[in-house]
């Protein structure tokens, strides 16, 4: 298994260790000469080369430097194997996850009345739930099921248009668009999976991207319905059980803060949002925990580990897939509406590949499978697209960042993924 | 008719480019059964090589087509090559007996670091170079239509014919061919009889990225314009070509290729620009579901 799996070497050898960063910083070299040392730049319109050696000699330093450390850290660290590896990662138990999990319901609830807050911040935590709710929502999919999807995004678009054009042909309100934008994605979901599901999960992968780009491309395209590029603005903005957040009511109707008697604040709509989208979320992670005891979310694990088996069992892939892929893309579309009423203007830009990866990213960091860590990876994936000067390595960092995952801990960073089911209570897990 | 032979001449050139990409497609997954998402960017790499070879070229005066072509596949297959095979030695290799998603998703990674590593370092901004190779014949002139072939389409294609005979005699008749089709068939048995398997999946990977690479200096020739995005959709379409060429067939991914770019060049001409994407797409899903092998593919069988 050449370099990688070899076991490192006992005592600490110089000569070897200078010579295997050596190769690195070679590679390294190889790999910087066309695209670091030089730039194709635009000198009046037409293009030249600058060249950037200096950069490509700290690179290839970097690389030298890293990689002796990592060997010399591998080197001197004693071999650990099976059972003390597991323990050496962090692991969360049951019970302070779950105090995790309330601790952070508590801080989302009273999150806009802390004396930071402000609109910036709760509509920084309405963007993080949205996210958390993708996650859960592909969660289903990927970490309970195995699928993968690539084209995640597309249900979210769905949600989102169905919402803003219902909104704008039939006048319907948010609160009536939900669920069908919910059913709508469903529906795309079983339309989507019913040919592809019976084949191997890889080409699934692919063709969910493909989807993906022919919901964004039809998006893009079909001018006369979704007015193409330029998006739909205006989209209505949610109604607090009929009471619109209005300075001035509508005719015939009581806005908001006149029927509690409070002054109008502009804040209000966009806590209530806030409020709205967690509300949901949190049913959704029930349903969601709810699920993976029931049959079929036993079934979705178990065609997670073992398709052959599962076929002897007597369980039918394809209706089991179909039925996570289905809920998966429903929890999708009901996050669409929120995000069409939060930025009350959607266009296909929002729903690139991009987002899809994102979403993605955010399952993969958090550990797939674990609720909680998907909340922990969105909120720090949020946080970092917010910080200034970091947005343009956002996508290279998550890049990298799936990569390592897979490489190091491929069970996400909480490095815990406990069976819904146990053969023997809680000792059964040794086995 | 004159306009159908043009857009056949068209289709076959795209083709030709497709095929290539779809080659590294297909003996990836012939060899360790997935899917390599990041070979698309491979081949965005090799375009970008070439580009910069070129221009390092101009700088220094080697203007020269012949001799300047020549250098530019070279450096461009060498140094794709080198990415190819560090992309496969970081993300793949220490996840070969992981569990089954996570090279897919180390793949997804891998891609989204590449379009953004190529992307902060060259810029977002579509890079144009002028026309290398001009010229052209006219083929025949029917009802005021004039079909016209260019040398650089004469060129692609012969160059992705020669590639695949010298690529075929590879696989077919060397000792690395012999070790890629043992590895392909049984990787355990193949390690036991005394084949390097790790040095046979590299070579594979090296192979198909500088495959990718003369894609790239293609597409650069062919439309002159490249950004760091144009690994993602061709990579799409090549991987629909290698499915619809059957999965871990050769000659069927150049075959998939040649049909992808001809419908492709159909399309936009016959229907509509705009959707030529979703063709290939929608050719994608019917392919799996009506015939999952491809057209020369041999059934999957699922071992236990």
């Amino acid at each position: 298994m050449a370099l990688a799996a070899l076991p490192p070497p006992r005592r600490l050898d110089g000569g070897h260790l200078i010579k295997d960063a050596a190769l690195a910083a070679l590679v390294a070299l190889v790999l910087a000469i066309p695209l670091v040392g030089f730039q194709a730049v635009e000198v009046n319109a037409a293009l030249t080369i600058r060249t950037r050696f200096d950069w490509m000699a700290i690179g290839v330093a970097a690389v030298f430097a890293g990689r002796l450390l990592l060997r010399v850290a591998q080197a001197l660290r004693p071999v650990r194997t099976g059972e003390a590896r597991a323990r050496w990662l962090p692991t969360v138990d049951r019970r302070r996850s779950a105090l995790l999990a309330w601790l952070g319901i508590a801080v989302a609830i009273a999150l806009p009345f802390l004396p930071f807050s402000s609109r910036y911040v709760v509509d920084l935590a309405t963007l993080t739930a949205i996210y958390v709710m993708l996650g859960w929502g592909l969660n289903v999919v990927v970490g309970l099921a195995g699928l993968l999807d690539l084209g995640y995004v597309a249900f979210y678009a769905v949600g989102a248009y169905s919402f803003a054009l219902f909104a704008q042909w039939f006048h319907l309100s948010f609160w009536e668009c939900l669920p069908i934008a919910g059913l709508l994605a469903a529906s795309f979901g079983i339309a989507l999976g019913f040919p592809v599901l019976r084949l191997r999960g890889d080409y699934l992968a692919i063709v969910t991207l493909g989807f993906g780009e022919i919901v964004r491309i039809i998006l893009l395209n079909w001018v006369p319905v979704t007015n193409g590029p330029a998006g739909i603005g205006d989209i209505p903005r949610p109604s607090f059980f009929g009471l619109p957040f209005a300075a001035r009511a509508p005719p015939g109707t009581t806005s908001f803060h006149d029927f509690f008697h409070l002054s109008f604040n502009p804040d209000h709509r966009v806590i209530f949002l806030y409020y709205a989208i967690l509300a949901l979320a949190l049913a959704i992670n029930l349903f969601t925990l709810r699920l993976r005891k029931l049959p079929i979310g036993r079934a979705w694990e178990a065609l997670r580990e073992d398709e052959v088996a599962c076929r002897a069992l007597g369980i039918n892939p394809t209706t089991v897939k179909l039925s996570a892929f289905a809920i998966g893309a429903m929890i999708g579309g009901l996050a669409g509406p929120f995000f069409a009423a939060k930025q009350a203007f959607i266009s296909p830009e929002s729903f690139s590949f991009m987002e899809s990866a994102m979403i993605l990213a955010i399952v993969v960091l958090g550990g797939m499978g674990s609720q909680l860590g998907i909340v922990l990876a969105a909120v720090v994936l949020v946080g970092l697209q917010e910080l200034r000067g970091f947005a343009e390595f956002r996508m290279l960092i998550f890049g990298a960042a799936m990569v390592g995952i897979m490489v190091w801990r491929p069970r996400g960073l909480l490095a815990r993924r406990e069976p819904s089911l146990r053969l023997h209570g809680e000792r059964g897990s040794a086995a | 008719m004159g306009y159908f032979v043009q857009q056949l001449i068209n289709g076959l050139t795209l083709g030709a480019i497709y095929g290539l990409i779809a080659i590294g497609y297909t003996m990836v997954y012939g060899i360790i059964g997935m899917i390599n998402f990041a070979h698309g960017e491979i081949y965005m790499i090799g375009a970008f090589v070439a580009l910069i070879t070129f221009l390092v070229l101009g700088m220094w005066g080697v203007t020269y087509v012949p001799v300047a072509l020549l250098i530019v596949l070279l450096s461009a297959m060498i140094f794709t090559a080198a990415y190819g095979w560090t992309v496969e030695r970081v993300a793949y290799r220490p996840l070969r007996h992981s569990f089954r998603l996570a090279p897919l998703i180390s793949a997804i990674g891998m891609s989204i670091f590449l379009q953004n590593y190529v992307q902060l370092l060259q810029g977002a901004r579509v890079k144009a170079l002028p026309p290398v190779v001009q010229g052209g014949f006219t083929l025949l002139q029917d009802s005021g239509f004039t079909v016209h072939v260019s040398y650089l389409q004469i060129f692609i294609v012969l160059l992705t014919t020669a590639l695949m005979a010298g690529f075929t005699i590879v696989i077919g008749a060397t000792p690395l061919g012999r070790a890629q089709r043992a590895c392909e068939q049984d990787m355990t048995m193949a390690a036991l009889l005394g084949i390097n398997v790790d040095r046979t999946i590299s070579a594979t990977f090296v192979m198909g990225a500088a495959l990718a690479a003369v894609a790239g200096v293609m597409v650069t020739l062919y439309y002159g314009v490249i950004d760091f995005f144009i690994g993602f959709l061709a990579g799409v379409k090549a991987f629909t070509a290698a499915v619809l060429g059957g999965i871990g067939s050769l000659p069927g991914a150049m075959l998939g290729g040649l049909l992808i770019g001809l419908i492709e060049a159909m399309w936009s001409a016959y229907f509509s620009v705009e959707y030529k994407d979703v063709s290939v797409f929608v050719i994608l899903v019917l392919v799996l579901i009506f015939r999952p092998t491809g057209l020369l593919g041999r059934p999957d069988v699922e071992k236990v």
